[in-house]
């Protein structure tokens, strides 16, 4: 019994895992069975696919062809600007990551440069040999530098938007080339893994503002705009993203007079962002239903106008909420990427990887072939995801 | 009867106001005009149609028929006539509607900053200086999930203050409240009362109305059945159905 007031600590729970063992897997007798027919049954798919990784596996099907796998049909010589495109991108992420100081940038940031570590190791035994390795290694310190350096200095914040800001169109003139000293590659050379992240950057930072735009227009009420906004989203939804970008890799040419030619990877971009945005414009519209309206009242209540109560009190709430959906729209974008192979013609990393099994001396690789680009979507996937949820639990999303 | 003449310092009129829900008549004919600095209890039977009557004060709600006046502004669809009524007006709601994304403080800064346009600074600084009139200054940086629901309302009427309104409108304020928060709230609400705030309170709090309300205001099915100060209502009710409804809720 205790005494009037008093507290007691709470009891003591041993936590070894002899402890936790006995508990979760053995604590009856079909459990244990259970449990270790299941050891058995995973031990035995273990040694399986180990045996089969480690010995008659034939990974030089991805080692001799890695360049094709990163950056596809882009001219050997000029390689160099991809690079050195991975170069800046990866200074203004360890930047970004040091001034922003959320969760979600670091993740994004940390992953970059893992996974340029370990393309630099997987470089070091292909055919792209330790030069390769080498600079993708110089990339990942000047990622830790950029860091550092950023917790140390005071950087700007304007200057950092305005830099993210430039180097898009910097980063395309240094792909895509003018002539001259940086002689002009042809979008449709692009190819690999510079390709499906090209696409899935572009789809992604452009659908996620039109489709807001889209989901607030729906719920708008002027009837023009609202008629405009769920037809699109209605057609948009209607019909596979095959036939949309079949349709935007022909038809685009049509609409535009002859003299504006629109390059292959742009309209594949234009295809998979309508695509995506109306996607996101739905779950954007559920975000906003699950508002209560006292929320507006209130808002209305002190004065903020409709476009105020949407920019300060509606969208952040909105937003917060759906960034589980979204995030898991854009995972799937990132793997519809590999559509484009089919209808737009370009030659992602899937399509490289059908292309190389093509090759008389690869006939048969293919469980090497695509564990590999499993293994990459499944880094960039996770990422994706882990960055995700942190940004969840920095915003309070389900808290507050 | 005295709302019929229109004072000088008459702050809000109402002239046989109608409002329709679809084919529901719910307002049917109000007449009320509530002079500054007055405290105005409108109490009545759910569904009675109070709490619609003063969200139509404030625009919250439409009225299809009669005239509202405040602050000698009319009430019509015409957006610069919401706004510049919206602005002399702050209300407190009975769920609170605090912003949740928000801290306390930048739930009362909110409307200053954007739309008065007051610098950040000078802001937060009023904000503090009310949330210390409402008792909770150490609970500025708290997000509402972390307050109790007596401090979120003591923010919510902070956040209302904050826009330095001549009337503040309150609809049932204390009814999502347990018991023993209500007097908190309340007590600020009687402070408020005593600075000279003209006040429109929609409750059920009769021991607050009978010490602070200057006039009570018994609605039923969208009627003013009776008006008075609350000495009369409590103690000569003149309308048999003001007889009844204090019985019920005065037992």
């Amino acid at each position: 019994m205790t005494a009037q007031g008093e507290r007691l600590p709470p009891p003591t729970v041993s936590l070894g895992p002899s402890t936790w063992l006995r508990e979760n897997l053995f604590n009856s007798w079909y459990n244990a069975v259970l449990t270790v027919v299941l050891a058995l049954i995973l031990g035995w798919l273990a040694i399986r696919v180990g045996e089969w990784a480690t010995t008659t596996a034939r990974w030089g099907v991805v080692t001799a062809n890695l360049r094709l796998f990163l950056i596809g049909l882009y001219p050997a010589d000029q390689a160099g600007r991809v690079w050195l495109s991975l170069t800046a991108l990866s200074a203004l992420a360890g930047l970004s990551a040091a001034v922003w100081r959320g969760a979600a940038v670091r993740t994004l940031a940390f992953w970059l440069a893992a996974a340029q570590a370990l393309l630099a190791g997987l470089a070091a035994v292909s055919e792209l040999g330790l030069a390769v390795t080498f600079a993708l290694l110089l990339n990942v310190a000047i990622a830790w530098t950029a860091f550092a350096v950023g917790l140390r200095l005071p950087v700007p914040r304007p200057a950092l938007a305005i830099a993210w800001l430039a180097f898009v169109p910097v980063a395309l003139v240094l792909l895509a080339g003018v002539g001259g000293p940086l002689p002009v590659v042809a979008t449709n050379l692009w190819g690999g893994l510079l390709l499906t992240f090209l696409l899935a950057i572009v789809g992604i930072v452009l659908s996620f503002p039109f489709g807001v735009l889209l989901a607030l227009g729906r719920r708008s009420d002027l009837p023009a705009i609202r008629l405009l906004s769920t037809a699109y989203i209605e057609i948009i939804r209607g019909v596979p993203l095959v036939t949309i970008l079949f349709m935007a890799a022909v038809m685009l040419p049509l609409f535009l007079p002859g003299e504006i030619r629109v390059e292959h990877v742009v309209r594949a971009m234009a295809g998979i962002t309508l695509f995506s945005a109306a996607y996101v414009a739905e779950n954007v519209r559920g975000g906003l239903q699950a508002i209560p309206s006292g929320q507006v009242e209130a808002a209305h209540a002190l004065g903020l106008n409709a476009l105020q109560t949407n920019l300060y009190i509606v969208l952040p709430q909105a937003l917060r909420s759906v960034i589980p959906a979204n995030v898991g729209l854009f995972i799937s974008l990132l793997k519809d990427t590999t559509l484009v192979t089919i209808g737009a013609g370009l030659l992602e990393i899937l399509g490289i990887g059908r292309a190389v099994l093509a090759q008389s001396e690869w006939f048969g690789a293919q469980l090497e072939v695509y564990a590999f680009i499993a293994a990459v979507f499944f880094v960039m996937c996770y990422t994706m995801s882990q960055a995700s949820y942190r940004l969840e639990t920095a915003l309070g999303v389900g808290q507050r | 009867m005295d709302d019929e003449t229109i004072g000088a310092d008459a702050i809000i009129v109402c002239r046989d106001v109608h409002k329709w829900f679809g084919k529901l008549h719910v307002l049917r004919g109000i007449d009320l005009t509530v002079r500054a600095g007055e405290v105005v209890v409108i109490f009545g039977a759910s569904g009675s149609g109070k709490s619609t009557f003063i969200r139509t004060i404030n625009r919250l709600e439409d009225h299809q028929r009669g005239q509202i006046f405040v602050d000698g502004i009319e009430l019509t669809d015409d957006i610069r006539n919401v706004a510049a009524v919206r602005s002399e007006i702050g209300m407190v709601f009975q769920q609170f509607n605090l912003f949740p994304h928000l801290t306390a403080l930048q739930n009362v800064t909110l409307g200053p900053i954007r739309v008065r346009k007051v610098p950040r600074q000078r802001a937060e600084q009023a904000a503090m200086e009310l949330l210390e009139r409402v008792g909770i200054p150490e609970q500025a940086h708290k997000y509402p999930a972390q307050l109790s629901g007596g401090q979120q309302q003591r923010v919510a009427i902070a956040r209302a203050l904050a826009m330095q309104p001549k009337i503040m409108l309150f609809d049932e304020p204390t009814s999502a409240l347990d018991p023993e928060m209500i007097s908190e709230v309340l007590d600020v609400m009687r402070e408020l009362a005593g600075s000279g705030m003209t006040m429109l309170c929609v409750t059920h709090e009769m021991g607050f109305a009978r010490a602070v309300a200057n006039r009570m205001v018994f609605i039923d099915e969208g009627r003013i059945v009776e008006v008075g100060p609350p000495q009369q209502i409590f103690e000569a009710p003149q309308h048999e159905r003001t007889r009844r409804f204090l019985s019920q809720i005065l037992h």
